[in-house]
C-alpha cells in the first residue's frame, strides 16, 4: 500500500518516538473498548448470539459457491447488474469502466475497506477520475494524503489541532481553529456540495442475503445513502465472503456489528439496498483479489470470517501502542496480521509476530474466530518457511539445542538468570524490539527445579 | 469475465457442510417495558420523544415548534396542513436540498436500539430522510418490538425496494471521538409516538 516501512517492529519504533501521544492513542481505543463490553454486557445473550453468528458464517463457508449463485440471479433479478472480479486490477478496472461507459470523471465513495485494499482511489486517479472520500474520517486523510489508520475510525490517530491545519490548508476554515463540531460543520457542507453534483456514488456492503439479492450498507453518519440516492449510478462493491444466507439472519449480526465496533446498540443507518431507483443503475462488484485460494487453507479459512467490526483492534495491546500504519496493510491490527498474509506472505512475513499472544482478540471477536491460535500458526508456518525474523531464527535453533539436552538447560538456566541480575543490558538491547522502552523484571534466585528439591524434595 | 473461475475455485475449496442454527432468542419482558425502554434508547440518541393520543397533538407540537418560513414536508396526509404534502415523486430529488423539516411514518420501532424501520413506499424520496435538516418520525405505539430478531420476523416477506433502519440523528465522532450531531444528514430528531 502507501507506506514505504514494511516492517511493522520499525514502525513501531518511529510510532514509539512521542510518548505521551502514544498514550493518547492507547486510552482512546481502550476507551472504545470500555464502551463495547458496557454494550455487549446489556445483552444477556450476547455469547449466544457470537456463537450463532460463528456457525452461521461457518455455513457460509462451507456454502459459499452456491450463496454466491443464488445471490447473483436475485438481485439480476432485482434489476441491479452484477460483476466479479478475480483480483484487485479487474475490480479497479471494471468501477473505471462502469464510471467511462457514463462519461463520469468525478465520483463520491463512502467507506470501503475492499477498495483500499484494491488501491482503487490510486488507479482512478490516474485515470482522470476524482474521488471523494465522504466519510468524515476517511475525508481527513484523504486530504492529509495518509490511508486510513484504522477500518472503522481512519482517522484515529490524527490530533484535532491537526485536522484544524488539515482544513485550514483545503477547505478555508480559520487558521488554528481545532473545535471538532466547528470543523465537523464546515466538512458538512463542503461534502453536501459534493453530494448534489456528483452522477457517481461507490459504497461498500456490510452484508448481502442470498435469499432477497439485498445488500446492506451501516454508517452513522449518513454518508453512503446521500452519496447513493443523489447519484445516477450507485456501485457497491464487496468481497465474496460477504454474502449471508437469510435475511433474518441480519438480527444476529446488526445486533453484533456496532456494539462489537463503537458500542452503539446500532449504527444510525442500517440501509437495505434491493432494486435501483427508476433513474438509476445499480452495480454490484463481487471481489476474489486471494479469497478463494485462502478458503482452501483449513487452518487459516475461518478468518474469512470477519465482519470488519475492528473490536480486535481496539482491544489488542500491541496495536494500541504501535498505531494501524505500522501494519502497512488496509486492514490492521490482529485480524490484518492473520488475513494479510493469505494474500502475501513474504510482504506481510513480520505481522504474525506483531502480538503478545495475549488472545483478548479472540474473545471480544463476535464470529469467534480463533485469532490468537492463527497468529501462532501463522508464525508457525513463517519460521518452516525460513521468513521468521532472523533474530529469532537463530534464538530458535539455539533454544531447540539446549531443550534436547537437560543439564545443558539446567546449566543455561541458572546463567540466564545470573546474566539478568549482573547484566541486564546483554538481553534487554537493541536487537531485541520486545525490550525497548521496557526494563527486565528481577530475576529469581533459583530455578523451579532447585526450589523443590531444597523444599520438597 | 472472471466468473466461471472465482466459482469454480470456491467451490473446490469450500469446506464440508457445517447446518445453520435455529435462532432461538427467548423474549420475557412485557410491551409496556419495551415503550420504557424505546424512549430511554431515543433519549441516549439525543431524539426528542412525544408521547401522542392523536395527529391533532402532532400537528399542535410542530405548529408550536417549526419556523414558519422554514420549508417543511411530510408523507403523511393527515399532516399536510401543517407540511408540504407529498405523496408521489414528482421532481428531481436534489430539489429537496432545502428541506429543513420532513415528517415520515414509520412501519415500526424497535426497542433495545431506538430504530425505526421506513421503507421507500413511506418517503417517495429515498434521500428525503437524509437530506432534511430536522427529521421526525411518527410510529405507532402497538408496533413497538423489543428486539432485532423481532424486527425481521416483521420484515420478513414485506416489499420493499429499499428499506433503512434509523437510529437518531447523523452522527460523528472521527475528529477525537467527539460526538457531532449532523455529519451529513438530520441534526436534529424527534419520534412521535403514537397511541
Amino acid at each position: 500500500m502507501h507506506s514505504t516501512i514494511t516492517n511493522h517492529a520499525d514502525a513501531a519504533v518511529d510510532f514509539n518516538e512521542d510518548e505521551a501521544r502514544v498514550n493518547w492513542h492507547d486510552e482512546t481505543l481502550w476507551f472504545i473498548r470500555e464502551k463495547r463490553d458496557l454494550a455487549s454486557h446489556n445483552i444477556p445473550e450476547w455469547e449466544q448470539l457470537r456463537e450463532y453468528a460463528s456457525q452461521i458464517k461457518n455455513n457460509v463457508l462451507s456454502n459459499l459457491s452456491q450463496y454466491l449463485q443464488e445471490f447473483e440471479a436475485k438481485a439480476k433479478a432485482n434489476g441491479v447488474i452484477v460483476h466479479w472480479a478475480a483480483d484487485a486490477a479487474e475490480h479497479n478496472r471494471i468501477v473505471h469502466s462502469i464510471l467511462q461507459k457514463h462519461g463520469i470523471d468525478r465520483m463520491v465513495k463512502s467507506k470501503s475497506m475492499l477498495t483500499e485494499e484494491c488501491g482503487l482511489n490510486e488507479y482512478l486517479e490516474e485515470n482522470g477520475v476524482e474521488v471523494i472520500d465522504t466519510d468524515l474520517g476517511e475525508r481527513i486523510v484523504q486530504l492529509a494524503k495518509e490511508p486510513p489508520s484504522h477500518i472503522v475510525l481512519p482517522c484515529i490517530h490524527i490530533k484535532k489541532e491537526e485536522v484544524g491545519e488539515i482544513f485550514h490548508k483545503y477547505l478555508g476554515t480559520e487558521k488554528g481553529a481545532s473545535d471538532p463540531k466547528y470543523l465537523a460543520s464546515v466538512a458538512r457542507e463542503h461534502l453536501r456540495e459534493t453530494f448534489l453534483t456528483r452522477k457517481a456514488a461507490l459504497t461498500g456492503v456490510n452484508f448481502a442475503i442470498a435469499e432477497t439479492g439485498e445488500f446492506v450498507v451501516s454508517t452513522n453518519e449518513g454518508n453512503a445513502d446521500m452519496g447513493a440516492h443523489l447519484a445516477d449510478v450507485h456501485i457497491a462493491c464487496m468481497g465474496i465472503e460477504k454474502v449471508l444466507p437469510k435475511q433474518h439472519h441480519l438480527g444476529v449480526f446488526l445486533r453484533l456489528l456496532a456494539r462489537s465496533a463503537t458500542g452503539q446498540p446500532i449504527t444510525t443507518y442500517s440501509s437495505h439496498f434491493k432494486k435501483p431507483q427508476p433513474h438509476q443503475e445499480m452495480h454490484i462488484v463481487f471481489v476474489d483479489n486471494g479469497r478463494s485460494v485462502h478458503l482452501g487453507k483449513e487452518d487459516f479459512r475461518n478468518s474469512l470470517k470477519c465482519i470488519r467490526c475492528a473490536a480486535c483492534m481496539n482491544t489488542c495491546p500491541v496495536y494500541r501502542r504501535s498505531g494501524g500504519h505500522s501494519y502497512h496493510n488496509a486492514v490492521a491490527g490482529p485480524i490484518g496480521s492473520i488475513l494479510t498474509p493469505n494474500f502475501d506472505m513474504k510482504k506481510n512475513k513480520d505481522l504474525p509476530f506483531a502480538s503478545t499472544l495475549c488472545g483478548s482478540c479472540s474473545n471480544v471477536c463476535p464470529v469467534k474466530i480463533d485469532i490468537h491460535d492463527q497468529l501462532y500458526k501463522w508464525r508457525q508456518v513463517l519460521m518452516k518457511e525460513g521468513l521468521g525474523p532472523t533474530a529469532k531464527n537463530a534464538s530458535m535453533k539455539m533454544m531447540g539445542w539446549v531443550l534436547s539436552k537437560p543439564a545443558i538447560y539446567d546449566i543455561s538456566g541458572k546463567a540466564a538468570r545470573i546474566v539478568l541480575k549482573y547484566t541486564p543490558f546483554v538481553v534487554s538491547n537493541k536487537l531485541n524490539p520486545w525490550y525497548k522502552q521496557r526494563e527486565m523484571p528481577a530475576p529469581p534466585k533459583e530455578s523451579f527445579k532447585e526450589w523443590y528439591k531444597k523444599n520438597r524434595g | 469475465m472472471s466468473r466461471e473461475s472465482i466459482l469454480r475455485e470456491v467451490a473446490k475449496n469450500q469446506p464440508g457442510d457445517r447446518a445453520l442454527p435455529v435462532i432461538d432468542i427467548k423474549v420475557t419482558t412485557t410491551h409496556q417495558e419495551w415503550i420504557e425502554l424505546l424512549k430511554k434508547r431515543l433519549e441516549i440518541l439525543h431524539t426528542t420523544v412525544y408521547e401522542v393520543a392523536d395527529y391533532t397533538a402532532i400537528k399542535t407540537i410542530l405548529k408550536q415548534t417549526a419556523v414558519p418560513q422554514e420549508r417543511t414536508v411530510t408523507t403523511i396526509a393527515d399532516l399536510s396542513e401543517v407540511a408540504n404534502y407529498i405523496d408521489s415523486i414528482k421532481e428531481d430529488a436534489h430539489s429537496l436540498e432545502d428541506v429543513d423539516w420532513a415528517i415520515i411514518p414509520a412501519h415500526f420501532g424497535v426497542a433495545e436500539n431506538g430504530a425505526m424501520w421506513i421503507t421507500d413506499s413511506l418517503i417517495q424520496y429515498r434521500v428525503l430522510p437524509f437530506i432534511t435538516q430536522q427529521l421526525a418520525v411518527v410510529v405507532s405505539k402497538a408496533t413497538i418490538v423489543y428486539n432485532m430478531h423481532q424486527a425481521y420476523d416483521k420484515i420478513a416477506g414485506t416489499d420493499y425496494e429499499f428499506g433503512v433502519f434509523i437510529a437518531g440523528p447523523s452522527k460523528t465522532a472521527d475528529i477525537e471521538q467527539s460526538l457531532v450531531l449532523g455529519a451529513h444528514g438530520p441534526k436534529a430528531m424527534t419520534v412521535f409516538i403514537l397511541d
